[in-house]
């Protein structure tokens, strides 16, 4: 009984690579154009660009073999690496800064998993900011002080984003509730700050806080500009998250705080139990958009002359020797800021599917 | 006599009478007094810490130094205007050129946001990949760093004006930056552009005209057809009428330089590239999501009462569509407005820039710092004047 049924296969155009691209590139003949215009464009840019950036370019060499060369000049990163990332802190005591950074990123990188979540993790992340200050500042036996007008480079672009943020949050959270409030007098407060700050742009913001907030001081008490521009950070971000968690609140339904007041629990108790645990969830998504336009915009306090990342850069363009290679460092730089925030979106992203299977 | 016994019970109902920290409505004016308080406190403190600064400094106060002779060149204005013109005056061509620059960055850059976001949406793989990475890459780059990628490539990657690269005829991209040919102005021009504004009333009243028979009568005309046909139709046959002058102002090389033409310079060229580069990633995300906010069904359904492609398009699709993508575009416009103010970091004269070397020069930072943020307050709050009239006008579209 061994009747072979004949296997009839599907015709080869419409399976495997053939019927792949036959599908997804060629379906119809427009597609089909557009897809040889993109590849011609690609092969045009391409090719030149691969060459330029990699087959020609000169990774560790000095500035004048660059020079002579035909590529890219990655050497002018190599070359000035340490001053790009720590700016004008001693040169002896860069040690500081480094672990400082590596031990933010391993904090990260630790708190990426919601399953190491717990109050543990908050202590460690307290003590962690903390010990993270005490490098950079110095000042206790074995570390030698070192004024925060020397701090520049990476650890400054980490520091003002990642104390930004974290300040920005709660009070953002905090002015958002005010424009929910009943009481006039502090919705109003409430209303005007954020539509204020959201209204004008950073760099107003950071001109305040560099040039008038000396001003608004007594006489003789100064704060350091770091500080001022953080400050002006914090301001303007809060003003941003009020908006998006303002929205989880307007999402949350009139049962639940209908319930939680039937449960007797008092304002406090239900935005700590009840509201905010769900209306923080709702707005993770635009919370990381924010998060990373803060990240992003921590570069702008190039323009009122700290040592960002950016500033260190272009320190190094300035001098005659590595003069002219600025495509080079405005890449690298690129690659510096895309894969932080990359890396936030992309968690974002994985963080708001676990968190949304147990509504299933 | 009964009233009186019935406040009596009350009254013996508290036997206490409640104190004033468990009525939440006195608790609410207490608490809004002392916010109020402690902010008006700050606020006092602040303000006569900086009165007594500026006394100390012997800073002026007030906005006088308006009025005073700014002594500073701009490099590019739309108005005439010189060193020995008021700041009053400098401060406008600061204005004019934000203006200017947001302006075309926006036009264009909803176009550019609008065909990528489409591209993202292609059937073709290739494509779509190509518009996904386009957008992650932009996004995730900041502005800052994008406006000194392109002011580096135009005055150091560039050749001079006599290796100028010369794309099309007459066009010129050099570390001067942009030179291209202008049409030069004929007398006849003012007479087409009447007939241009003239075309427009003419469709306005048109479209009225045949949405009112359709209402009466249900028969249909060709409003977008005509209207075409009458905004270009007019304008260019008044242009042939009067001998159609048509003559070109073309750029050429004379010794170092061009002569002719109109010259984008190098600074309004990268932060115009800049802004419509980035901010055209944000556009395309938000076109995308507006596209895929109308259900299928919807196109399934005009469709089968019978509408051509064209008018699902416009009757069904883009009405639903716009509702969703027109507020995140407005505020991505904004965005653009405010992110030009980072021209002062690569040398563009916008308001921010001319507003800080005011300050510079006069000292006067507070008066400065108001400014800004005044005029960029005005650009948000109108803008945020017509996102409230059009949420209004799509509400009533609403069933």
């Amino acid at each position: 009984m061994s009747e072979h049924a004949e296997v009839v296969k599907p015709p080869v155009t419409s399976i495997g690579v053939v019927g792949w691209l036959r599908q997804n590139l060629f379906n119809t003949p427009l597609n089909s154009l557009l897809t040889l215009a993109t590849l011609y464009f690609l092969w045009t840019v391409l090719p030149p660009f691969v060459r330029w950036a990699f087959l020609d370019a000169s990774w560790f060499t000095p500035s004048q073999v660059c020079r002579d060369g035909a590529g890219a000049c990655w050497s002018v990163i190599t070359q000035n690496i340490r001053f790009i990332l720590f700016g004008f802190y001693p040169y002896d005591q860069q040690w500081r800064p480094m672990t400082a950074v590596v031990l933010l990123l391993g904090l990260l990188f630790y708190s990426r998993d919601r399953k190491n979540w717990s109050k543990w993790l908050g202590y460690a992340w307290v003590v962690g900011l903390a010990s993270m200050g005490v490098l950079m500042a110095g000042g206790v036996p074995g570390l030698p002080a070192v004024e925060s007008t020397k701090w520049g480079g990476l650890p400054l672009t980490l520091l003002l984003s990642v104390f930004g943020l974290t300040a920005a949050y709660p009070l953002g959270v905090i002015l958002a509730l005010g424009r929910q409030s009943k009481m006039p007098a502090v919705k109003v407060l409430c209303v005007v700050y954020i539509e204020m700050i959201r209204g004008v742009p950073l760099i107003s913001l950071l001109f305040m806080g560099s040039i008038i907030f000396p001003l608004f001081l007594p006489e003789g008490i100064t704060i350091n500009k770091i500080l001022r521009a953080q400050v002006a950070i914090i301001l303007f971000t809060a003003a941003y998250i009020a908006e998006v968690v303002r929205g989880g609140l307007q999402a949350i339904p009139r049962g639940q705080y209908e319930a939680a007041e039937s449960l007797g629990l008092n304002y406090y108790l239900t935005m700590r139990l009840v509201i905010l645990p769900q209306a923080l969830k709702i707005v993770i998504p635009p919370t990381v958009s924010i998060l990373i336009s803060a990240f992003k915009d921590t570069s702008l306090v190039v323009i009122i002359a700290l040592y960002d990342v950016l500033k260190t850069s272009q320190t190094v363009l300035s001098n005659p020797e590595w003069m002219g290679f600025s495509r080079e460092v405005y890449i690298f730089l690129a690659i510096l800021y895309f894969l932080g925030c990359f890396s936030m979106s992309h968690y974002s992203r994985k963080l708001e599917m676990e968190l949304s299977t147990d509504n299933h | 006599m009964a009233l009186n016994t019935s406040r009596t019970d009350a009254a013996a109902l508290h036997e206490k009478p409640e104190p004033f920290w468990l009525d939440p409505k006195k608790r609410a004016v207490l608490f809004q007094i002392l916010v109020l308080g402690v902010v008006g406190l700050i606020a006092w403190y602040l303000i006569s810490n900086t009165v007594a600064n500026l006394q100390r400094q012997k800073i002026a106060t007030g906005f006088d130094f308006l009025g005073k002779e700014a002594a500073f060149e701009i490099g590019e204005s739309l108005i005439a205007y010189d060193a020995s013109n008021t700041y009053a005056r400098a401060l406008v061509v600061g204005a004019l050129n934000t203006v200017k620059v947001s302006f075309i960055g926006i036009v264009i850059t909803v176009i550019l946001g609008t065909f990528i976001g489409i591209a993202r949406l292609s059937s073709n793989w290739l494509i779509s990949r190509l518009a996904a990475a386009y957008i992650e890459f932009m996004q995730d780059i900041p502005v800052l760093i994008q406006l000194f990628f392109w002011y580096a490539i135009f005055y150091e990657t560039l050749p001079s004006p006599r290796q100028a690269l010369n794309p099309m005829h007459g066009v010129f991209l050099c570390n001067r930056g942009l030179i291209m040919p202008v049409p030069e102005f004929h007398p006849a021009y003012r007479y087409v552009f009447l007939a241009f504004v003239a075309a427009c009333f003419l469709v306005w009243g048109l479209r009225r005209w045949a949405r009112k028979r359709q209402d009466e009568t249900g028969k249909t005309f060709p409003v977008f057809r005509v209207s075409l046909g009458l905004l270009v139709g007019l304008p260019l046959a008044v242009w042939m009428a009067l001998g159609s002058p048509f003559s070109l102002n073309v750029p050429e090389l004379r010794g170092f330089n061009f002569r002719g033409g109109t010259t984008l310079s190098p600074e309004f060229m990268a932060l115009l590239l800049g802004l419509i580069l980035y901010t055209a990633a944000f556009v395309a995300e938000v076109v995308r999501a507006g596209i895929q906010s109308v259900s299928k069904g919807q196109r399934e359904a005009a469709m089968s009462l019978g509408l051509r492609p064209a008018q699902v398009l416009r009757l069904v699709i883009l009405p639903q569509a716009l509702r969703v993508i027109i507020p995140p575009l407005t505020s991505q416009m904004l965005n653009l407005t405010k992110n030009s103010s980072l021209a002062v970091a690569i040398g563009y004269p916008d308001f921010v820039s001319v507003a800080n070397t005011t300050i510079n020069q006069t000292g006067q930072s507070i008066e400065g710092v108001a400014l800004i943020m005044v005029v960029y307050l005005f650009f948000s709050l109108s803008t945020s004047a017509f996102m409230n009239w059009y949420n209004k006008k799509v509400k009533l579209v609403e069933r």
